[in-house]
């Protein structure tokens, strides 16, 4: 059984639709790179599967428990997080504040707010820090740091390297790349096609609201998502790298 | 959709013309009213004339201005001081009551110089901290002597038959004008600013509607109708009590009207004004309950029917009895409509605060 | 001159009161961006219902409250899930047309329960209500406005605390701020907003108990009672706990200077000052706003 079964689902804002019958299973510790244009679906995709957004069709199985109805709150509890799009801190709390409001979901495991600064070290001078006065990749870490300390057993990351400098993306990554060792399932959104294939075990490529390409890492050519990243036949140029 | 069909954006229809030479044929019907009515019942128009000014004053705060005001009672009792001091000065008494509302409107100029700069709730309380504060102010006149109040002695002078048709008059010509200026007000440029900062006010300021100043148009405009409404009140209960004028209950009233008619209405307002006019001379008598009931129909409004009856019906009969707005007909069929000041919702763009 | 003086303390005093009276006001605004207009009527209602707990079951008022304030929690968080949370979907006027509907049909019912009678708990405390130290000739400080202010003091600390120390605390801050996002960390921002309601009624339950004590009371006295309140707020910065006892305090001494004045003056002085204050507070943030543009312009 897969850990996470999203079938037939259709998400729409207001007349747009967003994710046109979409389905997807992601296996247990499989990290998965979700890659396509601006408007694609991606972020709507991964609200959804939050709880942020609620569906107008098809249906969430996490962990074999249908939650397309449960809200997001509850699917915390069960396990899954979402480090949103722009980091949604609050930001008039500080860094530590916020690693330890995310307890409140009441999951057990080994995270707290000391492994979390061990895996982030930038974040131990900031730690009593307001979480608006932190820098880009310092935020990006403790929005991370605040979905780990859920004890998720999936953690979805929309826009990881978004506005953040080369050398705070790789910090991330860095990190990341300890936690997917570790085994933790993973969906993340990022934009740098090469960074994608390096750390991705499968990518996922969206076009208007489906998937138009799924393929192991070595199984496709970056030509290939390329070519789906723009929809077949267009060429409009590079993707950007 | 094929292309050959006609798109005609039309503001007058066949009904809204009918309905304008309905609402013509009433008016001047009811003028004539003195002659063909007793004095009780004369009375208790001239009541409903004051009912429907309160009500489509309050709707334009706070339906078309976005702005929920508990403090019109300020301009009401204001309104009715102004009258009973300018009798008291020797002038003569109807038009004292026009000219006390005038005077009314313009102190009420300097009021929303910074009550507008107030949002939401803090407007709305801040209102009636001004209301408290005219009531207080009032009281030190001595002329009224604290809440022992005073009469509007100068009416003696009329002979009773005299003065209940006068005061009917004056109700009919006042209502009249508050309707029509405000009928006016919205089909011109400043309705369409109006829709625009109701819907979202700053989006409407980014493309160059005048927030400050059209607010302060229906704010003086609503402090005027207050007025005018309190000095004819006046007129009719002959005594000035400054707690009767003053008391937040007239703020209930108004809430009530304009919540059960339709907020945001034009026809709503003055619907709700008919509404709890029958409703108090049926109820009226029973006391705590009737108003615990009025206080309980405003919240049931409030968070279930928002935009009124009037805005039900309007909805579930695409209703538009007056040309308010602008209609667009394609190929005959009117599929969709936009009515400058009443489309849209009720209430600005929600806060993003639903928890 | 020690007239004055003592004026002063008295009014320090009284901002005692409508600094508890006002901080719950305030909590909700903060928390919720809604200013609950039914405020007054409910701080009568706990007044009622220690006068009715003193009166026929010979409970003394500060027992009472034992009953009282769980029960006031309780209305918080009904208040919340059945009216308040409904308005705040329906945009910026609904709260404020609810919740003063709401008002007119409390204050209505206590009316028709315990008719127009104004009421006190001064009787049910003893010698509480009269105590003092005398300090000085001319200056004394009643016990009970003592105690009161003592008990402003402790519930915004308690209140600071309980925000900055506790789960629950820093879930209500974090549903003040982004109550979209506190889902997606395992929070429940309806819960959390329905205790944050059952807190503000808690100390609402608290300014009626005083309320009671200090003055009589009617089924229509909610309504100055949310003009004190909203005063107190404003004065001391809306949203800011601390910002209430200095706003509380503000409009007592401006209050009771008022009443030296004039036997009027008591409550034309408290809302000038509060219009000034409100005056100065526009005209100090519109020179902030030329202040940057400016700034802006010449960087």
């Amino acid at each position: 059984m897969s850990l996470l079964e999203i079938r037939n689902l259709d998400v729409r804002h207001g007349l747009l639709q967003a994710v046109r019958d979409l389905s997807l299973s992601v296996e247990k510790g499989e990290t998965i790179a979700l890659v396509g244009a601006n408007g694609a679906g991606k972020t709507t995709l991964l609200r959804t599967i939050a709880g942020a957004h609620m569906p107008a069709g098809g249906s969430v199985v996490f962990n074999g428990i249908d939650i397309t109805t449960i809200p997001a709150y509850r699917r915390v509890g069960l396990g899954v997080a979402l480090v949103p799009e722009g980091r949604r801190l609050f930001g008039q709390m500080s860094v530590e504040e916020n690693l330890v409001l995310a307890r409140s979901a009441g999951r057990r495991g080994d995270w707290t707010v000391e492994r979390v600064l061990e895996a982030f070290p930038n974040l131990k001078p900031r730690r009593h820090a307001k979480a608006g006065n932190l820098s880009g990749g310092e935020q990006q870490a403790t929005a991370i740091g605040r979905a780990l300390m859920t004890n998720p057993e999936v953690l979805i990351l929309d826009e990881v390297s978004l506005g953040l400098s080369p050398l705070a993306v790789d910090r991330v990554y860095a990190s990341l790349q300890s936690l997917i060792g570790g085994g933790t399932t993973i969906i993340l959104v990022e934009q740098d096609l090469r960074r994608a294939m390096r750390v991705a075990d499968r990518i996922v490529c969206m076009l208007e609201g489906r998937i138009v390409l799924e393929g192991k890492r070595g199984e496709i050519s970056r030509e290939q998502v390329s070519e789906a990243y723009f929809g077949l036949g267009t060429d409009k140029g590079r993707v950007h790298a | 959709m094929s292309l050959d069909q006609t798109i005609r954006i039309e503001r007058w229809t066949p009904l809204s013309r009918a309905a304008i030479l309905i609402a013509a044929l009433v008016l001047v019907l009811l003028a004539a009213g003195p002659l063909l009515f007793s004095n009780n019942a004369i009375d208790k128009l001239t009541t409903l004339f004051i009912y429907v000014m309160l009500a489509v004053c309050w709707n334009a705060l706070a339906g078309y201005g976005g702005l929920v005001s508990v403090g019109q009672q300020a301009f009401f009792g204001l309104g009715a001081y102004a009258a009973v001091r300018l009798a008291d000065a020797g002038l003569s008494v109807y038009p004292a009551l026009v000219i006390a509302a005038v005077l009314v409107a313009i102190v009420s100029l300097p009021i929303s110089a910074f009550m507008l700069r107030l949002k939401g709730g803090e407007f709305a309380i801040g209102m009636w901290v001004v209301a408290a504060l005219c009531h207080l102010l009032v009281n030190l006149d001595s002329l009224v002597q604290g809440e022992t109040g005073t009469s509007l002695i100068a009416l003696n002078a009329y002979e009773a038959d005299t003065r209940h048709a006068l005061t009917y008059w004056v109700a009919l010509g006042s209502m009249t004008a508050i309707l029509a200026i405000l009928f006016a007000l919205l089909r011109s440029r400043v309705g369409s600013a109006i829709q625009a900062i109701r819907d979202n006010e700053e989006a409407a300021a980014s493309v160059g509607v005048r927030v400050m100043s059209t607010k302060r148009i229906i704010f003086v405009f609503a402090a005027f109708g207050a007025a005018l409404a309190g000095a004819l009140w006046l007129a009719t209960a002959i005594t000035f009590q400054p707690k009767t004028y003053f008391g937040v209950q007239w703020t209930a009233y108004m809430i009530f009207m304009v919540l059960v008619g339709g907020l945001g209405t034009f026809e709503g307002a003055i619907l709700g004004a008919v509404i709890f006019f029958v409703i108090e001379a049926w109820f009226g008598a029973s006391g705590v309950w009737y108003l615990v009931g009025l206080g309980a129909t405003a919240l049931v409004f409030a968070l279930f029917l928002p935009r009124g009856l009037w805005g039900w019906l309007e909805r579930r009969y695409d209703l538009a009895l007056l040309p308010l707005g602008y209609r667009v007909t394609i190929g005959g069929q009117p599929p969709s409509r936009e009515r400058t000041p009443q489309g849209g919702p009720a209430a600005p763009a929600p806060t993003g605060n639903a928890g | 001159m020690m007239i004055w003086v003592n004026q002063i303390v008295q009014g320090i005093l009284l901002g005692g009161y409508y600094a508890v009276i006002a901080c719950g006001l305030s909590f909700m605004f903060s928390v919720m961006r809604i200013i609950n207009l039914a405020h007054g009527s409910l701080a009568i209602v706990a007044a009622f219902g220690l006068y009715v707990l003193a009166d026929q079951f010979g409970f003394d008022p500060f027992g009472a409250l034992i009953i009282v304030l769980p029960a006031m929690g309780v209305i918080g968080w009904v208040l919340q899930r059945t009216i308040l949370e409904r308005s705040q979907r329906g945009g910026m006027l609904v709260p404020i047309l609810s919740t003063f509907g709401l008002s007119i049909v409390i204050d209505n019912l206590l009316f028709e329960h315990f008719g127009a009678d104004t009421r006190s708990l001064a009787p049910y405390i003893d010698e509480l209500s009269w105590d003092s130290w005398q300090l000085t000739d001319d200056i004394s400080i009643g016990k009970l406005a003592a105690i009161t202010f003592v008990t402003a003091v402790l519930i915004l600390g308690g209140l600071q605390l309980f925000l900055t120390r506790t789960q629950l605390g820093r879930a209500i801050r974090a549903t003040a701020e982004d109550p979209d996002t506190v889902g997606l960390i395992g929070i429940n921002a309806r819960r959390v907003n329905a205790a944050a309601a059952a807190i503000a009624m808690l100390t609402v339950g608290v300014a009626g108990a005083f309320l009671g004590m200090r003055a009589t009371f009617d089924p229509y006295a909610g309504g100055p009672q949310l003009i004190f309140a909203f005063e107190a707020a404003v004065i001391g910065g809306a949203g800011s706990l601390w910002g209430t006892l200095i706003g509380g305090i503000v409009l007592g001494v401006a209050q009771s200077i008022g009443a030296q004045i004039n036997p009027q003056g008591f409550l034309i002085t408290g809302h000038v000052v509060f219009l000034v204050v409100l005056l100065a507070r526009l005209h100090v943030d519109e020179i902030g706003t030329r202040f940057r543009k400016t700034m802006r312009r010449s960087a």
